[in-house]
């Protein structure tokens, strides 16, 4: 209402804290993840590893066949998509500019801030919590993927089954690695209702206009 | 420090402003499950576009695992100590109701790009080389159990009976109306046996007496039960399964 004094327009000057690539990366694979969640819930139904199935609503797929289509077809794109986001993050150091360094004090102490709901946030930089998280749920996605293939093609990809420990062993670390990214979404959701303006620039790339330091000032703004 | 501390605002003046971000986003998530539910009505057996994608993708996993397909690797096999007993049941109706089916006056019949269409019954199949393995039979709902069968290597009967070995396809009809069929790759593998017994005895009724296909390179719905015709062909014959949407190739 009254911000327009105190902080003049400016959009040309933003900075892009998100580049393209990442952007594009994210959201395809966001696409992909709940698409492998929900149907691979759905092929979890037909032969439960425990005592308990996921409700028909949280699923994809409708009934077995269907939701091993839409598991075995999501699969690419988590895959193409995932390659391309990992050569960007190795090769264009990606990685190396934003993960690290990941230092036990800076765990720590941002650990300590976040679970007091202090931890600041500065757009286009990863706390160590925030880091700790991506390169976790990047381990989480090869481990799925590598455990996922096993099921898949557990005779041609033998080897790849023995490294598990067998068909069984590989089918519940595909089950902990996706528990395990579920987990990830749900923090990496929660987060994002405590620091909104973190969602605009995912989408846009530029940081948001006040700054993040003060995240909670932009109220004004979106009256 | 103490300047932004001043900046940042209570909680008490952020709550409004949460509350409707959390209502927006809920709303938001809302549709986006709304949309994610109106596609899983997309089963492989709608037809609308996203079906139409889901059954090319099929079809595309199928070329990529006959590349990745390796005609003489064999499938694990085990010690007869880790044979899963008792070895459960799966078909598309109830135990109770698999075929009877009378083993003498039992005919297996042969067609399509074959040089000898002539019938088999079970003394003949019986004389023909036998194997036997024990391998791991994994089916599509996940769970795997491991078991003995013997038989017939499906290349030996192939051979007897003049298979056109470059035709791409073999299709089989079973007594109790299920059909399946695949690749000619496959049945040549070694471990790809026409199998009539199940552990040292005749195939029982629920497991596929008299003739069963035993493929360890692919899942269990490729294994067909209670044979009644093979035949070799170049369109593919599909299958029960396989034409309601699972993946036609389906290997291991």
């Amino acid at each position: 209402m009254t911000t327009a004094n105190t902080s003049p327009p400016q959009k040309q000057s933003r900075r892009i804290i998100h580049p393209l690539l990442v952007r594009a990366t994210h959201w395809l694979n966001a696409f992909a993840i709940v698409c492998m969640v929900m149907s691979g819930w759905e092929i979890y139904n037909a032969s439960p590893l425990f005592a308990f199935t996921f409700p028909k609503w949280a699923t994809l797929g409708g009934w077995l066949g269907g939701a091993i289509a839409w598991h075995l077809a999501a699969m690419w794109l988590l895959l193409v998509n995932g390659l391309i986001y990992l050569a960007y993050g190795f090769l264009g150091g990606h990685f190396r500019r934003h993960f690290l360094p990941l230092r036990v004090a800076d765990l720590l102490r941002d650990l300590k801030d976040a679970l007091r709901f202090k931890l600041t946030h500065q757009a286009g930089i990863y706390n160590a919590v925030q880091r700790l998280m991506y390169m976790a749920v990047l381990l989480l996605g090869v481990l799925v993927v590598a455990s996922g293939l096993s099921i898949w093609k557990p005779v041609q990809l033998d080897s790849l089954v023995d490294l598990f420990g067998g068909y069984d062993v590989a089918r519940r670390v595909h089950f902990i690695a996706m528990a395990g990214i579920v987990g990830f979404v749900a923090i990496h959701l929660a987060l994002v209702l405590i620091v909104p303006s973190t969602l605009l620039p995912m989408v846009t790339g530029r940081e948001p206009k006040h700054g993040l330091k003060q995240h909670g000032s932009n109220q004004e703004q979106q009256a | 420090m103490n300047d932004k501390k001043q900046n940042l605002p209570r909680n008490a003046e952020l709550q409004p402003e949460l509350v409707q971000l959390q209502r927006r986003l809920f709303l938001r998530s809302g549709l986006s499950l709304g949309a994610l539910s109106m596609l899983s009505g997309c089963n492989m057996q709608d037809g609308d576009t996203v079906d139409k994608v889901l059954w090319a993708m099929s079809r595309w996993n199928d070329r990529v695992q006959a590349m990745l397909f390796r005609p003489s690797h064999l499938a694990p096999t085990y010690p007869a100590s880790m044979i899963t007993k008792p070895f459960p049941f799966n078909a598309f109706y109830d135990a109770d109701s698999a075929p009877e089916i009378d083993g003498d006056s039992y005919q297996l019949e042969v067609s399509g790009l074959v040089r000898d269409k002539r019938s088999w019954n079970l003394a003949q199949l019986r004389a023909l080389p036998q194997v036997s393995q024990i391998t791991r039979h994994i089916c599509i709902e996940g769970w795997s159990a491991i078991g003995q069968w013997g038989g017939v290597p499906f290349r030996t009967f192939l051979a007897h009976i003049g298979a056109d070995t470059t035709a791409r396809y073999v299709g089989f009809k079973c007594a109790d109306r299920y059909y399946s069929s695949i690749d000619m790759a496959t049945a040549l593998h070694p471990q790809t046996m026409l199998a009539l017994d199940f552990g040292q005895s005749p195939l029982p009724t629920e497991y596929g007496y008299p003739l069963k296909l035993r493929v360890p390179t692919k899942l269990g719905f490729k294994n067909p039960k209670h044979i009644a015709a093979i035949f070799v062909t170049n369109e593919n014959p599909g299958g029960y399964w396989e034409d309601q949407g699972y993946n036609w190739f389906s290997g291991s």
